[in-house]
């Protein structure tokens, strides 16, 4: 265990923004994954497959295109990007926010499916139960469907949140690879391997990937064992 | 008062009911299938009618024709659903605040202490819904239905799961709501027994249409020859006095104002029990028979006589003291013996018929 110290400033810099870039992305786009995933589950209008294909765009379309499109929407000249500038005084384009953005829709999609088939689970009598008892909607999601759904929603989570450490090919047509501003752990070990001499510090940036992908599974499985312990006899 | 008129159809199945009922307990009955769930989510708004208009204590729910939908939530209508659909994420007290929590702020509520104890599930407060069996959840239903202070109560079979002792103490649950909180109950039931206890009115219903509405005893005096195995869920539980035990015989002897009642071992000590005896244990005899081996009669009257051309007759008796029973009895027999309303009979209960299941203390 001594490639620790082994580790370049520059290396350390990019955990750190990836984790940064990660933790934000998936606690930006959860509220949306999650209101999507509801209607999507619960919901029954006429907008709903094109709903569905929108949100599911991201996985099957290139990762660059997608960065592109996030250009044309999300730079300063932008229809959106240009809007919340003048008014929010909010940067997405070079900044690591944008990589955040990139990485949020990236893993928008796996976050939607996921809580989407936990929200599904839940018996829609209990909703309708609580709603007998006099519970207005926002009381019954937040007091029914989300604690039942709470599994599904950790899962959904930690998904995004892999894949915001993983994405590489949005971010880098988006926001470029700015060190200390949008060169994440991928975009780094992308450098690294076209480095003379560099394979070496591509593989241990490699072996912190995945011990951190590893290392958010594991988080997860402990969480969802204890909601599975506090929410005993569900389905009995 | 309610008053439902209702038009809905679902792919095949098309229900088309129209009915009012003034009676504080009324009761929809129907094999299943038939379309009384369908009616209950109509009434409480989990469902809405194609065309119809539906009214509670002038209270106007629903009217398609003036477009007036009030949501379920706004109702006022509480529901007891078949399986109980607990919160499987709360305790059982957690559960019962959830419903005290939202029920209306004005208005008169039960109180939490008294649902509890009434409902015996005092001990159960710190559990989750997975950890009880389905009688205990059921009762938990019931008081979480009960403490949203409900302007009426729907009940989809609740007592399916609940065992014959705790059944009748749930069933006086239900009068208790309606008699102290004025709170009228339409309940969901295919089991004679219950309906006939507690329903002022019946709301038959086959295949989404009403057949028959009315008193209990005309409804089902016609239904019998359909459903003949329903006669053994008649009964009604009588309420005795003090007990006494004869050890040399392990007998208990329960004083009712129409006579003592045996039955075998000891029963728990109590001020009051309450025995539940079934209509097809009971057998009528003009006098009282010289040479039988019966030791429990009961002293009634003859208040109707329920038979069709099927083989079997249901007698219903006042028995001394004012209390309703139930005979089943071939229509041979009820013709045989001249049995008729206003005739004065004895009624015989075999005491190995009831058991300990049927007894409790009150």
């Amino acid at each position: 265990m001594d490639f620790l110290p082994t580790l370049t400033p520059e290396q350390l810099t990019a955990i750190n923004l990836s984790l940064r870039i990660g933790f934000t992305a998936t606690l930006c786009s959860l509220p949306f994954a999650v209101l999507v995933a509801f209607v999507l589950a619960r919901g029954n209008f006429p907008g709903k497959t094109l709903l569905d294909a929108v949100v599911h765009l991201p996985l099957v379309l290139p990762p660059v295109v997608t960065g592109l499109l996030l250009l044309l929407l999300f730079g300063r000249r932008g229809p959106i990007g240009a809007f919340l500038y003048e008014h929010f005084n909010i940067t997405f384009a070079f900044r690591w926010t944008g990589a955040a953005l990139a990485a949020g829709v990236m893993g928008f999609p796996l976050m939607v499916r996921a809580i989407r088939l936990s929200i599904e689970a839940v018996d829609p009598r209990l909703e309708q139960a609580a709603a007998t008892l006099g519970a207005p909607p926002l009381a019954v999601f937040f007091l029914v469907t989300a604690p039942l759904a709470a599994p599904g929603l950790l899962a959904g989570a930690v998904l995004g949140f892999a894949k915001a450490l993983g994405e590489f090919g949005a971010t880098i047509t988006f926001v470029s690879n700015i060190p200390g501003e949008t060169r994440t752990i991928p975009a780094e070990i992308y450098l690294l391997t076209q480095t003379p001499g560099g394979d070496q510090d591509a593989i241990v940036m490699s072996a912190v990937a995945a011990a951190l992908a590893i290392g958010a599974l594991v988080v997860s499985e402990f969480l969802a064992k204890r909601m599975k312990i506090e929410t005993r006899g569900l389905s009995s | 008062m309610i008053s439902v008129d209702v038009k809905l159809s679902r792919g095949e199945f098309s229900l088309q009911t129209a009915f009012a009922s003034d009676s504080k307990i009324t009761a929809l009955f129907g094999h299943s299938g038939s379309g009384k769930t369908t009616l209950i989510e109509l009434i409480s708004g989990l469902a809405r009618p194609d065309v119809g208009r539906i009214e509670i204590a002038g209270r106007v729910l629903v009217d398609t024709e003036k477009r007036i939908f009030i949501p379920a939530r706004k109702r006022g209508v509480g529901l007891v659903f078949q399986d109980a659909q607990l919160f499987p994420h709360l305790s059982v007290a957690q559960n019962l605040r959830f419903a005290e929590f939202f029920a209306p702020k004005e208005g008169r509520r039960l109180p939490f202490a008294r649902v509890v104890e009434t409902l015996g599930i005092g001990h159960l407060m710190t559990r989750r819904p997975g950890q009880l069996s389905g009688g205990e959840r059921q009762r938990v239903g019931v008081a979480r239905a009960l403490m949203a202070a409900p302007r009426l109560l729907l009940m989809d079979e609740p007592f399916a799961s609940i065992d014959v002792a705790r059944r009748t103490k749930a069933m006086e649950l239900v009068e208790l709501a309606r008699d102290e909180f004025d709170t009228p109950v339409v309940l969901v039931s295919h089991q004679i027994e219950e309906v006939m206890r507690l329903a002022g009115q019946v709301v038959m219903i086959e295949r989404g249409r009403i057949v028959e509405v009315g008193a209990p005893e005309d409804i089902f005096a016609s239904a019998r020859e359909e459903t003949p195995s329903d006669r053994f869920g008649v009964g009604v539980s009588l309420a005795c006095g003090e007990a006494s035990f004869d050890a040399h015989y392990r007998l208990t002897k329960l004083h009712h104002p129409a006579g003592d009642i045996f039955l075998p071992d000891r029963v728990p000590p109590a001020q009051q029990t309450r025995v539940f005896v079934k209509a097809i244990d009971v057998s009528l005899a003009h006098r009282p028979p010289p040479d039988t081996s019966i030791r429990t009669l009961l002293r009634g009257k003859v208040v109707s006589v329920a038979a069709t051309k099927g083989p079997l007759a249901m007698v219903s008796l006042e028995l001394k003291g004012g209390e309703k029973l139930f005979a089943s009895l071939t229509r041979m027999a009820v013709d045989e013996l001249r049995i008729a309303p206003g005739g004065e009979v004895y009624c015989l209960v075999k005491a190995v018929a009831l058991d300990e299941r049927q007894v409790e203390s009150v």
